[in-house]
C-alpha cells in the first residue's frame, strides 16, 4: 500500500501498461513535449520516446479516429482527450464508430481502445469546460464507461480498461487529481461493471461515482456525528451499470438519494431512481430524491459557479428530507 | 460544364499493350459480376429482399475492378456505404454478400451490418462505413499501425480508402488528411467522383471542384484518371500504392465516372436532366471495355455472352443461397455487443424488468 494522487496513481499506471505491452501507446493533445494539460503524462515522452507517446494537432475527431483504426489492426491506444468537453468534436468516431464496429462487424473486428477525459466544474472554466456529459457515452451500448472516485479504483480501472478489447471511455475529474489515497502495490486489474460499497451504513444509500463519492464519504461521515447511518454506493462503472448493488443497499436501508455532478433531467440520477422504483419499491419508506446540477449553462462568476454545482450542504440538506419523509428516528 | 474526363491533370496510363488477353478478360468479368450482382440487388430490393438503404456500384464497375487489380492481399481497404462490388472482387463470396443483404445468418457479417456495412477481416476489407467520411479517420489509423509496426519498403503494406466526391467537404477528411500528411502515412486516399453527392453536383459543393488538388494545403499530392478504364484506375492506384508503401507518401487518386442510376435503389434521379443521363448512360464502362476488348481481339463475341452467362448463374446461385440461409434468431441479440464479456451487461429485451437478478426481483 502507498498513499498516491489520483494523477500519480494515473501515470503509474500508464507507465506500468506501456512497459508491459508494446502495442499499447498514448496519443492526444500536448501528452508528450507539454506532458499533458492536467500533466498525467508527465515524464513518459521522455521514458518511452515519441512512437508510443504520441503528440497531435488540435484535431480530435482525426486523432481519435485514428486510434480506432489502429486498435482494429491491434495495438492499443490509449486517447486522451483535454476535457470531455471537446470529445462532442470527435463523436462521431466514438459513438457512430469506435462503438458501433464490434457489433455491427458481426464480432469480426475488436477495438480495443481507451479514451481517457476528466469532466467536472468548480474551475471557474465556464459554460463550455466544465461539462459533466457522461450519460451520454454511458447510453450507448458498445462502449464501457467508467468514472473512479479514487487513486486505487482510478489504477485498478485503468489498467482494467487498457487490457480490454472494447472501447471504454475512462471518466476523471479535475477535481480528483489531487486528491490522496492508498493504493494496493503491484498489478491491480478491476472488473468492470462492478460498483463498489464505498461505506457501509444502515438509514439511508447514497449513490454516486466520480468525484460525488468524496463529497458523500464526507458527508456520511458527518452524519456519523449525529447518530445517522449512511452507505455509500460507488458505482464506478456507468455503463453497464450495476443495478444489483445499489438495490440491495435499498433492500437493506429503504432510503436512497443520488448525488450526481451531471444535469438533473435525463442524468445519471433518472436512471438510478427508475431503477429503484421498478426493482425495489416495496423496499422503499420514502421516494428516492436526486440532488443534481442547477440546469443553466455554468456561469464564470464563484458564487454563481457554486450556487450551480451540487455540493455537501444539498447532499445534507436532501437526506434529512428523506430521513423526514419516512419518519426516521434515531 | 467543362469536359472533366479528360482534364489537365489526369493520367491515362493506358498499358493496355503490356497485359495479356487474360488478364483483360479477367477484370471484364469482374465488371460483369459487379454489374449483374448489383441488377439483381435493385430486383430484390423491389421485391423486398432487401431493406434498408441499398446503394449500388452501378457505373462504377471499371473503378472497382482497376482499384482493387492494384490492391495486394497484404493490405487493407475500407469503402463507403456503396460497397458491395468492392465485396465481391476483393473476394467475399457473391452468396454471402447476397446474404448479408438479405439480413440472413451467412452473410459476411451474420446479418448485422446490411448493405453499407460489407467487412472481411481475413481478406482486409475492413468496412463498408454508413456515415460519410467516417471511414477516413480510422482508415488513416490503419495507416498509422502499419507505420507503428514495420518499416517503409516496396513490399510494405498500405492502406486504400474510398470516399465520394462530396465526403471532401467534411472535416474529417481534412483532419486525416493533415495527420497522414503530417505523419507520412501509407495510405492512398481514392475519391470516386460520379458527379453527384445525392443529387448536388460537385461544383456546387466544393469550393475546388478539381477534387484531386484538395491535398495541397496537406502536401499530399493527387491525381485524377479516368475511372471508366480499369487499366488507367489500377495504374494510377499502383503508382500511388508504390508511394506509399516505398516512401510512405500518401497521396489521393480521384476517378471520374458516372453514377448509372439514382444515389440509391430508391430514388429515381428526376433531379437530373435528359443530356446528363444521355451523358451518362454513353459512358457505361461495362459495354464500353467489353467493345475494347473486342477491337484489341482479347476477347470475341462468343466468349463475352459465355462469361455473361456464367456470372448470371453465379448470381441466381447467390441469390438462392441467401434465400435458403437462416435468419437470425432474436435470441442471439445480445451476442455481439462486447468482445469482453463484461458484468451487468443489458440483456434485457423491451418489456423485460429492468433487472432480472433474483435476488432483487425477490
Amino acid at each position: 500500500m502507498t498513499e498516491l494522487t489520483y494523477r500519480q496513481a494515473l501515470n503509474d499506471t500508464l507507465r506500468a501498461e506501456l512497459t508491459r505491452d508494446e502495442n499499447v501507446y498514448l496519443i492526444g493533445e500536448e501528452i508528450g513535449v507539454f506532458e499533458g494539460s492536467y500533466k498525467i503524462t508527465a515524464g513518459l515522452l521522455k521514458e518511452f520516446g515519441p512512437k508510443r507517446v504520441v503528440d497531435t494537432p488540435i484535431s480530435e475527431e482525426g486523432f481519435t479516429g485514428v486510434a480506432i483504426g489502429s486498435a482494429m489492426l491491434g495495438l492499443r491506444p490509449v486517447v486522451e482527450i483535454m476535457t470531455l468537453n471537446f470529445s462532442l468534436i470527435a463523436i462521431d468516431q466514438i459513438v457512430n464508430h469506435a462503438a458501433k464496429m464490434y457489433g455491427m462487424f458481426g464480432g469480426r473486428v475488436k477495438v480495443p481502445l481507451v479514451i481517457r477525459t476528466p469532466g467536472g466544474g468548480g474551475q471557474q472554466l465556464a459554460a463550455t469546460h466544465s461539462q459533466n456529459l457522461e450519460v451520454w457515452y454511458a447510453h450507448i451500448p458498445g462502449l464501457k464507461v467508467v468514472a473512479p472516485s479514487n487513486p486505487a479504483d482510478a489504477k485498478a480501472l485503468l489498467t482494467a480498461a487498457i487490457r480490454d478489447d472494447d472501447p471504454v471511455l475512462f471518466l476523471e475529474n479535475l477535481g480528483l487529481y489531487n486528491t490522496k489515497g492508498d493504493v494496493p502495490d503491484g498489478e491491480q486489474v478491476a472488473e468492470i461493471g462492478r460498483a463498489a460499497i464505498a461505506r457501509e451504513g444502515t438509514d439511508l444509500t447514497v449513490v454516486s461515482y466520480s468525484r460525488g463519492v468524496v463529497t458523500a464519504l464526507e458527508v456520511a461521515e458527518q452524519l456519523a456525528g449525529e447518530g445517522i447511518s449512511i452507505e455509500v454506493v460507488d458505482l464506478r462503472s456507468l455503463r453497464p451499470l450495476d443495478r444489483v448493488t445499489f438495490c440491495e443497499s435499498v433492500k437493506k436501508t429503504s432510503r436512497a438519494v443520488v448525488f450526481e455532478d451531471d444535469m438533473l433531467s435525463y442524468g445519471v440520477g433518472a436512471e438510478i431512481s427508475a431503477t429503484i422504483g421498478e426493482a425495489v419499491f416495496d423496499w422503499l419508506d420514502a421516494p428516492v430524491r436526486r440532488v443534481a446540477a442547477a440546469e443553466v449553462p455554468l456561469p464564470y462568476a464563484k458564487p454563481l459557479e457554486l450556487a450551480a454545482m451540487p455540493d455537501a450542504a444539498a447532499l445534507t440538506k436532501v437526506i434529512r428530507e428523506t430521513l423526514a419523509a419516512s419518519g426516521y428516528r434515531k | 460544364m467543362a469536359d472533366t474526363r479528360r482534364p489537365a491533370g489526369a493520367r491515362r496510363t493506358a498499358k493496355q499493350g503490356g497485359d495479356s488477353a487474360e488478364t483483360l478478360r479477367g477484370y471484364y468479368e469482374q465488371m460483369v459480376l459487379v454489374r449483374e450482382f448489383e441488377l439483381r440487388a435493385s430486383e430484390m430490393y423491389a421485391r423486398a429482399k432487401i431493406g434498408g438503404y441499398c446503394h449500388l456500384n452501378l457505373g462504377e464497375e471499371a473503378t472497382v475492378v482497376g482499384l482493387l487489380a492494384a490492391l495486394r492481399d497484404t493490405d487493407y481497404l475500407f469503402t463507403t456505404y456503396r460497397d458491395h462490388g468492392y465485396a465481391l472482387v476483393r473476394g467475399m463470396e457473391p452468396g454471402a454478400v447476397m446474404a448479408e443483404l438479405f439480413g440472413k445468418t451467412t452473410g459476411v457479417v451474420g446479418g448485422r451490418g446490411g448493405s453499407m456495412h460489407m467487412f472481411d477481416a481475413d481478406l482486409r476489407m475492413l468496412g463498408g462505413y454508413g456515415i460519410v467520411g467516417g471511414q477516413i479517420p480510422p482508415a488513416t489509423g490503419a495507416a498509422f499501425a502499419i507505420d507503428y509496426r514495420s518499416k517503409a519498403g516496396k513490399n510494405a503494406e498500405a492502406v486504400m480508402c474510398l470516399m465520394g466526391d462530396a465526403t471532401t467537404n467534411i472535416g474529417a477528411f481534412h483532419e486525416s488528411l493533415n495527420l497522414a500528411g503530417l505523419w507520412k502515412l501509407p495510405i492512398v486516399y481514392v475519391i470516386v467522383n460520379n458527379r453527384l453527392g445525392m443529387g448536388t453536383p460537385v461544383e456546387l459543393a466544393s469550393a475546388e471542384p478539381d477534387l484531386y488538388k484538395r491535398g495541397s494545403a496537406y502536401r499530399i499530392p493527387g491525381v485524377r484518371v479516368d475511372g471508366d478504364d480499369p487499366v488507367a484506375v489500377r495504374d494510377a492506384a499502383i503508382a500511388a500504392l508504390d508511394k506509399a508503401r516505398a516512401d510512405r507518401q500518401p497521396s489521393i487518386l480521384e476517378t471520374m465516372s458516372f453514377r448509372l442510376k439514382g444515389h440509391s435503389v430508391v430514388d429515381p434521379a428526376r433531379y437530373r436532366s435528359k443530356e446528363d443521363n444521355e451523358e451518362a448512360q454513353a459512358n457505361d464502362p461495362v459495354p464500353a471495355f467489353r467493345n475494347r476488348l473486342l477491337k484489341a481481339g482479347a476477347l470475341d463475341e462468343k466468349t463475352a455472352d459465355g462469361i455473361h452467362d456464367a456470372i448470371e448463374k453465379r448470381v441466381t446461385d447467390a441469390v438462392d443461397f441467401a434465400d435458403a440461409s437462416p435468419d437470425p434468431s432474436p435470441s442471439e441479440l445480445f451476442d455481439a455487443v462486447y468482445a469482453t464479456p463484461v458484468a451487468n451487461e443489458s440483456r434485457a429485451y423491451p418489456g423485460d424488468p429492468v433487472t432480472t437478478v433474483e435476488s432483487v426481483a425477490s
